[in-house]
């Protein structure tokens, strides 16, 4: 035995005393993958935690800079932009790779649901993964916020006073997230603790326990791959074969993320002033037009209920039909199957078309 | 009722502690969540920028010709003053009743408007005359002291 073997053998065996390295690796190497047509969606989970990685180390680098002070934020996005070595670059990077994140993340979403892994048993596999949805969606509306320019400033203004038409405790939650009834200093600093602190901590506690659930029950499969007689279903190893081309997907998607920031370095509205009209053209993020323009078309009054809050329980209903499906439609029932999948389908394509209104409108 | 029955009825010393446990956990969780939902509540006149005024003087009559308007600040509140086409000059608080967006004076429909969500209100008594605004705008009072433009709360 040589000398290295030796040494090898040996970290080997000091390693596996401490951390129980043995059995991990048994538990990596029966990890499989089914092979199909659809396997293609498979990677988009793994895109969105690559995505997410880049959010975290950009968002720790811009921390450095960035001043959650009112009249100082807006300066300070500027400085990190135009003073800044690479500080456009960074800056770029998470705006950039918040869209990207949110993109992969509806594609992971629907993908997943029409293929129908939310089904007994990964009922709550799901249901974490919508709570991650929301959590990001979180994310994109305290952390647009934060450069403090005049769109950033209407869109906040939007998005709290919609959240106080809620009954009961609407109007208490959003002005404890405003910090008073009007956006400013005290708003600032609220969406940045939540922005930096809480949704993070959140979400890395839920993750854990969706990447857990996903270990336990393995990679769902469709239903197709599901009715093939044992013989004809192919897996692949996901050590080391799947994660090589993980690899090579998380590369493909960074330079997509490279190219946008280069071609389209991410801007600066003018400061907020909370004094001035609003923007004319003024428009909420892509993810968030649906439901914008979804609004906009509601009369002000529908019968004795205010439109807003008419349009907030339509649109909790179709969000609630997402966490109760999976309950339902456990894959015994073919209509209830069906149901899912109309569902779905006139869900993505009322957001699709309600967002290209919202976009030309 | 005899004895088996009384002793069913009894609640176990394990069951009375599992029971006291919950309550107390309860009892402190309220105890602490209350001092940080209070922290985090804030106060009316919490916010270091508020500011109350009563009337203010906006700007002179020649500074605002017909067909035109502006926004200002009267106190904390967003407010636009227009001097409409035909010679009448108007004060509201600038605040949409629709979603809290900024309205702003829209020269070539002689009409305020807010940029949000479309909403349209009639320059001359703020009333909201289309898009999904529910209610009016609130009125200002407009005073002409000589050649200046008086606005106070109504």
């Amino acid at each position: 035995m040589s000398g290295n073997t030796k040494l090898k053998n040996g970290l080997q065996a000091f390693l596996d005393e401490r951390f129980n390295i043995s059995s991990l690796l048994q538990i990596a190497d029966k990890k499989k993958v089914p092979i199909h047509k659809h396997a293609v969606w498979y990677y988009m989970g793994g895109i969105a935690t690559m995505y997410l990685a880049v959010q975290f180390i950009t968002g720790i680098l811009l921390m450095i800079y960035y001043v959650p002070e009112i009249s100082s934020a807006h300066a300070s996005i500027l400085k990190i932009n135009s003073k800044i070595d690479f500080g456009w670059f960074i800056r770029s990077l998470h705006s950039w790779g918040a869209n990207l994140l949110i993109a992969i993340l509806f594609a992971h979403l629907f993908s997943t649901f029409f293929m129908k892994a939310y089904r007994r048993p990964r009922e709550f596999t799901w249901l974490t993964g919508l709570l991650l949805m929301v959590i990001c969606m979180a994310f994109g509306f305290s952390g647009y916020l934060l450069p403090w320019d005049d769109v950033s400033f209407f869109a906040t203004k939007i998005g709290l006073d919609i959240a106080a038409k809620t009954p009961l405790i609407g109007e208490t939650v959003a002005n404890m997230l405003r910090g008073g009834e009007h956006i400013g200093q005290a708003t600032i600093s609220r969406f940045f603790a939540i922005h930096v602190i809480v949704l993070p901590a959140a979400l890395l506690a839920l993750l854990g326990v969706h990447l857990l659930l996903v270990q336990l029950h393995g990679m769902s499969a469709p239903g197709s791959f599901n009715d093939l007689p044992e013989a004809k279903k192919t897996y692949e190893k996901f050590f080391p074969d799947f994660f090589y081309k993980d690899i090579l997907v998380w590369i493909l998607a960074a330079n997509v993320l490279f190219a946008l920031v280069m071609l389209n370095p991410w801007g600066i509205g003018p400061e907020a002033d909370p004094f001035a009209p609003a923007p004319v053209g003024i428009k909420p993020e892509w993810y968030f037009l649906s439901m914008f323009q979804f609004l906009k078309l509601i009369p002000p009054m529908v019968g004795p209920i205010e439109g807003e809050l008419f349009g907030m329980v339509l649109m909790g209903l179709a969000a609630l039909g997402f966490v109760i499906l999976p309950f339902v439609d456990n894959g015994k029932s073919k209509a209830w199957s069906r149901f899912a999948t109309i569902f779905g389908l006139l869900i993505l394509t009322g957001m699709i078309l309600l967002s290209i209104w919202g976009a030309l409108s | 009722m005899n004895s088996e029955d009384q002793d069913a009825n009894k609640i176990g010393r394990a069951d009375f502690f599992k029971g006291a446990l919950g309550c107390t956990a309860l009892a402190w969780g309220s105890m602490t969540l209350y001092p940080i939902f209070c922290y985090l509540n804030p106060k009316a006149g919490d916010q270091e920028d508020e500011t109350q005024v009563s009337s203010l003087e906006v700007c002179k009559v020649k500074d605002l010709p017909p067909g035109s308007g502006r926004n200002f600040r009267f106190g904390s509140t967003p407010a636009v003053i227009i001097h409409t086409k035909d010679g009448e000059i108007h004060a509201f608080k600038a605040i949409c009743t629709h979603l809290g967006c900024t309205v702003q004076y829209q020269q070539q429909k002689d009409n305020i408007y807010c940029a949000c969500h479309g909403g349209q209100y009639d320059a001359h008594d703020g009333k909201n005359i289309a898009g999904p605004p529910p209610k009016p705008l609130t009125a200002l009072v407009v005073k002409i002291d000589k050649d200046k433009i008086i606005v106070s709360q109504s």
